[in-house]
């Protein structure tokens, strides 16, 4: 029989190896997903995970792969420092919209003026909406112990009615006759977010994201506050005796998730978005959730999984376009992923032990 | 507006069949949260089962089938959270959200070629005379066998956990599973019996919207409705009355709000369609607020349990 004995201390080998094998496995997985839908498995995988990389058509799905990646890596890096804490924010989707919101709202306000100072007053308000939406959960669990897992995610449909009404509604460009969506902000020079380095796909969320990888390393490595939250989350009743004000935790790591997610927001709806339509909410928010885990919630590893969950969205449309292979069966791939990952997890925690008759 | 054009009885009537779906999962949910294992993956195994049972439904034609298959879809999703979470001890928070995520997308995977189409639906159960009487018999008597069905489970849940021996020994494995691993009780499989069983009851409320509330099939139909009946489990304070109670209530905002935008009220739509969502928040700082909360929950929620010997 097959027992489990727990380590003294995680093993650093299996929490380095654990997310490859993950892969490895969802790989193994996808083969049959695939088969079972019909498609030629390798060509499916091959369409999936080289040709955008090293295909033909690699100028063009290069640049998408940073573009993919940005959102993901801001979004997940912030959402990682809470999941550290026990802190849950699963709504970043929320935060995501209503950065989205404020900021485009704070620009139109001046359309069509041309100051250079445009750009930077909507990343302003696009962090600050971010961080307005993810102070609601937080303030309330501070206040009165709400469970800020559902208040977060309760959130995420209130944006996204937000959404619709400004789109449709208070948002709406008015030269556009009667069609929803506010005006292209990406084709007006004062708030467009363009590509920094022509074919890299890079924009200013790429460097945001860079900057808070940098920034969340920092912190959860050489100051108190991370060491706080590394503490708060490996052990909660120790962290209150040794004087931790989990209060301010909560509040910190729910108003730096959502200030990322609020900024990933703006940085999308002026860039690659463009504008503020019904259908803008895209679900980067919950797959930055499987990008985290799957970043084993440390900054740097968050960046390699950020692309790597890029490639799953690249490739994935690359395979929808030419083989016809659903848009859904990535989702369900990237789910799978996430299980895998907390699956092969029990062995960085525990040995596995072949049990030999009764040696009690 | 105009408020006259909303009949009472036909509110009352609505907000059972809204109800339904949420109330089925809380329920299921609730008993596993007795067991001490939070799964948070009800959105997932909601979806499932709607997606299972609209495709069992299309494919034999019968509804009764659709829902057996939607049951077992759910179950069969939650084992996988329990494989995961009791065999592996993976992290039970992390896990739920996985599953929520695997089921949107395996879900809208299974149902492609099933959208648009429509479902042989449920009928409603015909009493007789009794069916015809003015308001009772519309609210009473004037339902598909699922909401019956649904009523029947609070009372059967709340008879178990509270008169059962078998329902002790859960309520003691989610209270301590130390002391009843220490018992004697097999804590694990306990669990895994009360997840599989909330996962069927999610199944056959992600079925009851897919078959008889839209009846259709569509990308995401739950629409957060798994996640509100989490919030029910928390509002119903770990009580199958007060889930039906809270699942009732929710179901009312919703049809209310639909009333309220098709009589043309001046609300914009968007706060409509929202509404509920934001009653969600509000009822449960509400019970958040009220003293001695901590105490309800079952001991040992969300805890993994590792039995050293």
């Amino acid at each position: 029989m097959i027992r489990l004995e727990r380590r003294p201390t995680p093993s650093r080998a299996w929490g380095a190896a654990s997310p490859l094998l993950a892969v490895a496995l969802t790989m193994v997985a996808g083969v049959l997903m695939f088969a079972a839908l019909g498609k030629d498995p390798v060509e499916a995988l091959r369409t999936i995970f080289w040709d955008p990389v090293f295909g033909e058509f690699a100028w063009y799905f290069r640049g998408q792969l940073l573009v993919k990646a940005g959102p993901l890596i801001l979004i997940a890096v912030g959402l990682a420092m809470g999941f550290r804490a026990g802190v849950w924010n699963i709504g970043a989707e929320g935060q995501y919209i209503v950065g989205a919101i404020c900021g485009a709202a704070a620009g139109l306000a001046f359309y069509p003026s041309d100051s250079w100072l445009i750009f930077p007053f909507m990343v302003i308000c696009g962090a600050l909406g971010g961080i307005a939406w993810g102070m609601i959960p937080a303030l309330l669990k501070v206040k009165f112990g709400t469970n800020e897992i559902l208040v977060s995610l309760m959130l995420v449909y209130v944006a996204e009615n937000l959404l619709a009404s400004a789109a449709v509604g208070w948002l709406r460009n008015p030269d556009a006759v009667g069609f929803p969506g506010s005006r292209n902000l990406s084709r007006w020079d004062a708030s467009s977010n363009l590509e920094l380095i022509a074919g890299t796909g890079l924009h200013w969320g790429g460097v945001a994201a860079i900057i808070a990888v940098i920034f969340a390393y920092v912190l959860l490595t050489r100051h108190l506050m991370g060491f706080q939250i590394r503490l708060a989350g490996a052990a909660p009743r120790a962290a209150r005796f040794g004087g931790v004000n989990t209060a301010r935790l909560v509040v910190f790591c729910l108003g730096f998730s959502g200030m990322l997610a609020g900024l990933a927001g703006l940085f999308e709806v002026t860039g690659p978005a463009g504008q503020v339509s019904i259908d803008f909410a895209s679900g980067y928010g919950f797959t930055a959730i499987i990008v985290a885990f799957l970043g084993r919630l440390n900054p740097l590893g968050i960046v390699a999984a950020g692309l790597l969950m890029a490639l799953t969205y690249v490739g994935g449309e690359a395979a929808s376009a030419n083989l016809g292979l659903p848009g859904a069966a990535i989702s369900a791939f990237q789910g799978m992923l996430l299980f895998f990952l907390l699956a092969v997890d029990v062995l960085t925690n525990f040995r596995v032990r072949i049990w030999q008759g009764a040696t009690a | 507006m105009d408020l006259s054009s909303i009949s009472p009885t036909l509110l009352i009537a609505s907000l059972m069949v809204a109800a339904t779906p949420i109330l089925l999962a809380a329920l299921g949910e609730m008993v596993v949260e007795k067991s001490g294992v939070l799964n948070l993956g009800v959105e997932g195994m909601m979806i499932m089962g709607a997606v299972c049972g609209f495709i069992a439904s299309v494919e034999s034609g019968s509804p009764w089938l659709g829902f057996l298959m939607a049951a077992a879809g759910g179950a069969v999703m939650a084992l996988l959270f329990g494989f995961l979470t009791q065999v592996l001890l993976s992290n039970q928070v992390a896990t739920g959200l996985a599953l929520t995520l695997f089921g949107l997308g395996l879900s809208a995977l299974l149902g492609q070629g099933y959208v648009g189409i429509k479902a042989n639906s449920l009928g409603r159960i015909d009493l007789g005379w009794l069916s015809d009487l003015p308001f009772v018999g519309r609210v009473v008597f004037g339902h598909d066998p699922i909401v019956y069905l649904s009523l029947a489970l609070v009372a059967v849940v709340w008879a178990f956990l509270k008169y059962t021996r078998a329902g002790l020994v859960l309520r003691a494995v989610g209270e301590s599973h130390n002391a009843a691993h220490a018992l004697g009780y097999g804590v694990r499989h306990v669990r895994l019996m009360a997840i599989a069983f909330g996962g069927a009851c999610a199944g056959l409320g992600g079925a009851y919207l897919s078959l008889v509330r839209v009846p259709q099939w569509t990308e995401g139909m739950t629409a957060g409705a798994g996640w509100i009946a989490l919030a029910i489990v928390v509002f119903a304070s770990w009580r199958a009355g007060r889930v039906l109670a809270g699942a009732y209530l929710f179901g009312g905002i919703t049809v209310l709000q639909l009333n309220l935008q098709t009589a043309g009220a001046s609300v914009p739509v968007e706060l409509l369609s929202a509404a509920p969502y934001l009653v969600t928040i509000l009822v449960l700082v509400l019970i958040s607020l009220r003293a001695g909360r901590a105490g309800v929950a079952p001991a040992d929620l969300g805890k993994p349990f590792h039995a050293s010997t």
